[in-house]
């Protein structure tokens, strides 16, 4: 039992990252940030669902899926179709033509309500469907393409002309989606109201602790045999193929899982932010959150968190003071990660960790690098110096 | 059907198929670009509408100096020419720079060129401004021609569609029939051969790269004359063309012409039957369930993999 959960959470390192991880979420954001920003930090952990996917689908299996957006905003949708009926009850839309159906339908001359809406009136149906659907919609996708060994580029062109199309249908369909203002004024579920302090809070809890299960379930995932196979179709595909697997079946079953953790995080947007739009849904975001997985480091389940949080600080901050500058620092950061840090945030810290005082780990470390970076917690020498004596280190 | 007559119908089908054909050159231009680029190269240029956009600002600026100098009537053919040499050279300078230390990351460059796209449209907004332009249109180029009075073609659709056809005769030439095409295409076959038969292969590449992005710039000169500019006008085509180049098999030019002229009259035609998104959702859904049935596209190169 202790042996396998150590292999779960991926032996002392593994651990110390996650509590890190769980300190900042659980801990320091919430004692440390006023609620508005905390929503705001809410919402980008539901983008981080989707950066975790990201990792399972593309840093490991080697599937660029440019259409995540899909299974973000299938979720998103599905949470928002339930409250909208919620918040549309006969009593509040009496001045409405056909009272009882959403306002968005009311102004499109639809009076009654289509029967796909039907099943978004009950809560537990909207559960089991945001997780279904956008995994079984997945599984069609996948089905088509995998097992016809379309993979890589063109893959990554088709998911992202599906992203385009369902945001185009969103947009068209204004009678039966709310059209691109998308689902607005979302209040409660099950009569608990989802917009005051404590609604947020615990929201916000709810959130990070899905997000745990998520990163959690896929270190499972890949740390079992199937995840060893996922790296090793990733590396040389042919190789497991000729070796009398299948590889397509390995591949659909990813991409659902994936599909499955973005539409958590899509729901969980609606319940955090209060509204649903298609503009979550098409290309641009979906290529963002690909962009989120990559400055954390595509392989990594929990540099994708912290990918996610940089990069949308980034944008809040940028955004709020320089709005000019952001597009150049958004574009000039995906060209930096993918030329020069392929590994994003996580390879650089596997790449210089050592260099500070932390862990005190032995491994491959000289004595003269551990001397040097004691000097520079000490903060007692400048930069010019620590290179000399590290000269001298390695000379001796 | 759809309570027309079936003359009206004909008549439909014959305007809408010539607006139909004006986004089929753009589409044409920019899939030749990307045809070049990802079948030859293997290499996702998402920047590829940046690069048609700044053949249509060039064109338009253009337009601009030759009011005030009037030469208003034939400015057209150096804003095609500038065009074309602008995105060239930069394309051939992103490709020193950038796309030449990714040619073994396919999925990599796609990343890398959205982001260069994001940074090329915040220039053209902080250059240009975020409102569209449109270039001032030769006199002749107005007007339009009618055959009977029910049919009304613009000429500036017809005078696109010949450049179109030039530019596709000028790519085939160049691909099939001169020392250039022939070094482009042994690279493709096998790069360590080609380059053991004393072919420069990184010259190859840069060249095969900037000449994409010219043949983009040619669609952004040809762009302006059924649509204005604006600084996110490159987004719109970008996945439209991909679709091109995909669904008519990559690395082949007769596929690339039969799906732009497909994709084009078909979303063309239906969006005067259905609404404007329907028309497109409905093309574009054909398009991805063709694909995951043939995923070769349909002229699908005959070279083995």
């Amino acid at each position: 039992m202790n042996a396998s959960l150590s292999k779960l959470v991926g032996g002392k390192e593994g651990l110390v990252g996650l509590a890190v991880l769980a300190a900042i979420i659980f801990v320091v954001l919430p004692l440390g940030v006023d609620i508005f920003r905390l929503n705001l930090v809410g919402k980008y952990l539901t983008y981080a669902f989707v950066a975790v996917s990201l990792v399972l689908l593309w840093g490991n299996g080697g599937i660029l899926s440019l259409g995540q957006g899909i299974f973000f905003g299938l979720g998103g949708y599905g949470m928002a179709m339930f409250m909208k009926l919620e918040a549309s009850d006969p009593i509040t839309t009496k001045i409405q033509t056909t009272p009882g159906i959403p306002d968005f339908m009311d102004w499109n001359q639809i009076t009654s309500l289509p029967w796909f809406w039907e099943p978004f009136k009950s809560l537990p149906l909207t559960i089991l469907i945001i997780l279904t659907i956008p995994a079984l919609f997945a599984y069609l996708i996948g089905f088509a393409m995998f097992k016809r060994r379309v993979g890589g580029v063109y893959f990554a062109i088709i998911t992202q002309a599906i992203a385009l199309i369902l945001s185009i249908l969103i947009v068209g369909q204004q009678g039966f989606t709310g059209g691109v203002n998308g689902i607005t004024d979302l209040k409660t579920v099950w009569g608990w109201d989802t917009r005051n302090d404590s609604a947020k809070y615990i929201l916000y809890y709810l959130n990070g602790f899905l997000l745990f299960g998520a990163i959690l379930l896929s270190k499972y995932v890949l740390n079992s045999k199937f995840g060893m196979l996922l790296l090793a179709m990733r590396d040389k595909e042919e190789r497991v193929r000729f070796s009398g697997y299948d590889v397509s079946n390995f591949k659909i079953f990813i991409f659902c899982l994936a599909a499955m953790i973005s539409a958590v995080g899509g729901a969980m947007f609606t319940l955090q932010v209060g509204f649903m739009s298609p503009s979550f849904v098409g290309i641009v975001p979906s290529i963002e959150m690909v962009i989120f997985c990559a400055v954390g480091g595509r392989a990594s389940l929990i540099g994708a968190v912290y990918g996610t949080l940089f990069v949308n600080f980034g944008k809040t901050f940028f955004s709020e003071s320089y709005p000019e500058l952001w597009l150049f620092i958004m574009g000039g950061l995906f060209i930096a990660v993918v030329m020069f840090f392929p590994d994003g945030l996580a390879g650089v810290w596997a790449k210089y960790s050592h260099k500070l005082n932390f862990f005190k780990k032995k491994s491959r470390l000289t004595t003269a690098a551990v001397t040097d970076s004691t000097k520079i917690d000490a903060g007692k020498k400048t930069v010019k110096e620590i290179d000399v004596t590290n000269i001298k280190g390695a000379k001796a | 059907m759809f309570g027309y007559s079936m003359a009206d119908i004909g008549n439909i089908m014959v305007m809408q198929g010539f607006s139909g054909l004006s986004m089929f050159t753009v589409l044409l231009l920019m899939a030749l670009g990307l045809a070049i680029i990802f079948g030859q190269m293997g290499v996702i240029n998402m920047a590829h509408g940046e690069f048609m956009t700044i053949g249509a600002y060039t064109t338009v600026m253009l337009s601009k100096v030759a009011t005030t100098y009037g030469f208003v009537n034939y400015y057209f053919v150096f804003a095609i020419i500038l065009a074309f040499i602008l995105a060239f050279a930069l394309g051939y300078f992103i490709e020193f720079i950038m796309i030449r230390h990714l040619y073994k990351r396919p999925l990599d460059t796609l990343l890398a060129t959205w982001g260069l796209s994001l940074v090329m449209q915040q220039s053209f907004r902080s250059t240009f401004g975020a409102k569209e332009v449109s270039a001032e249109l030769p006199e002749w180029m107005l007007g339009s021609f009618k055959p009977t009075p029910d049919i009304d073609i613009p000429i500036n659709g017809v005078f696109v569609m010949v450049l179109a056809l030039f530019v596709t005769a000028g790519v085939y030439l160049f691909m099939y029939r001169s020392r250039w095409g022939l070094r482009v295409r042994a690279t493709v076959q096998n790069r360590v051969m080609a380059g053991a038969v004393g072919i420069n292969t990184q010259k190859v590449d840069r060249v095969t790269f900037a000449l994409g992005c010219g043949i983009a710039g040619v669609a952004g000169a040809a762009f302006t004359t059924i649509a204005s500019t604006g600084p996110t006008t490159g987004t719109l085509y970008i996945v439209d063309s991909f679709m091109v180049v995909v669904f008519g098999g990559a690395a082949s030019l007769m596929g690339t012409i039969a799906s732009a002229f497909g994709i084009a009259q078909a979303q063309s035609i239906l969006q005067f039957f259905m609404t404007s998104s329907m028309g497109k959702v409905s093309t574009l859904l054909v398009i991805v369930g063709i694909l995951m049935m043939k995923p070769e596209g349909l002229f699908a190169s005959k070279l083995r993999k």
